[in-house]
């Protein structure tokens, strides 16, 4: 559909998986999504509660993030903080993911369905990020004409 | 710098389009005839809403209640990634519909003429919601091929609204569809 000179755009299926670290076993996000394992899979009796992850908080420390929120990693967000020190705290596993994903702009919906959580716990899990600075927001605005004029040739030259 | 300039236009930009229909009627079909990826899915639970919300009703379900949301995705150009959101099917769950109604561009309604009954709740959502949409009667093997003027009449829907006919398993028809409702979108701008 696009050309090849232009790689940095999302596709899930290009995003490489990182490296898994010496200390834990990284399942792939297409991993978790085609087995349907998630945080809350009941069918084989094992119910873990989904706000486990948040350590029990269901509010996000920031509003407004909606489905089609884009969120994209900083730079700095694998290993280094704002000044370019290492971290001295490494990122739980799954806010670690979630910075994996973000390597390129991909939508709050995408990064549940990818990791394996629901909605609601990827949310406080972005907002925390966001907050920590380890990844930028891109929140939808209200498009003009133009913008809207491009959507629909777009769709159509597909 | 990069960052400040997260809330201009000069970064990426999703667009959602909200893909509705009574049960069965082939949302998902529909999103992964055009969608890049396999139609991811995702859950949302009760809890996602129910705190801070004055039911309490709603807190003693704990997380028991989770819908399935279906979503496809199309990259429109280094800038712009277009999302097709299938509504959940069963059941309205209003806290979703409004997480998936809210800045959606625009919504296609997928309409079944053997159940045509089952998108009046649909209709009504978007109505009220004041959501550009259009009608897309899934022409299923089998079903009568009904006249779009009957389906709009049975749908009692405004003769300012689309209804077009879509096979929602063929990519071309339903590209067809969105740039349909694209259309309808830049009517009810310029209007």
């Amino acid at each position: 559909m696009r050309g090849d000179d232009e790689p940095r755009l999302p596709d899930p299926r290009m995003i490489p998986i990182a490296a898994p670290q010496a200390w834990f076993e990284q399942p792939s996000p297409e991993h978790s999504v085609a087995t349907g394992q998630s945080a809350t899979d009941e069918g084989d009796g094992v119910f873990v509660r989904p706000f486990i992850v948040t350590r029990g908080r269901t509010r996000p420390l920031h509003d407004g993030l909606r489905l089609e929120t884009l969120i994209e990693a900083l730079p700095a967000a694998l290993g280094r903080d704002g000044w370019g020190k290492p971290l001295s705290a490494p990122l739980q596993f799954e806010q670690r993911q979630i910075v994996e994903l973000a390597q390129h702009p991909v939508s709050v919906a995408e990064v549940a369905a990818r990791i394996g959580v629901p909605l609601g716990v990827a949310r406080v899990l972005i907002a925390d990020l966001y907050t920590g600075k380890y990844i930028s927001l891109h929140e939808p605005h209200e498009l003009p004409v133009h913008v809207i004029e491009r959507i629909r040739d777009l769709v159509r030259a597909l | 710098m990069y960052g400040r300039s997260e809330r201009e236009s000069t970064g990426p930009s999703a667009v959602k389009i909200v893909i509705s229909g009574g049960f069965g009627v082939g949302k998902t079909t529909f999103i992964g005839a055009i969608s890049e990826i396999e139609p991811l899915t995702t859950e949302a639970s009760m809890t996602d809403r129910s705190v801070g919300i004055d039911d309490a009703s709603l807190l003693t379900q704990k997380t028991t209640t989770t819908v399935a949301l279906d979503f496809g995705r199309i990259t429109l150009d280094s800038s712009l990634i277009l999302y097709l959101f299938g509504t959940p099917g069963q059941e309205r769950f209003d806290f979703l519909w409004d997480d998936l109604a809210t800045g959606a561009l625009g919504s296609v309604i997928i309409a079944d003429t053997r159940r045509i009954e089952d998108c009046y709740p649909v209709l009504d959502y978007f109505e009220d919601k004041s959501t550009p949409f259009i009608v897309a009667v899934n022409d299923f093997d089998g079903a009568d091929r009904f006249e779009l003027g009957e389906v709009r009449e049975a749908l009692g829907v405004d003769e300012a609204v689309p209804v077009v006919h879509c096979d929602a398993r063929s990519r071309e028809s339903v590209k067809g569809v969105l740039v349909a409702l694209i259309e309808q979108v830049l009517l009810q701008r310029v209007a």
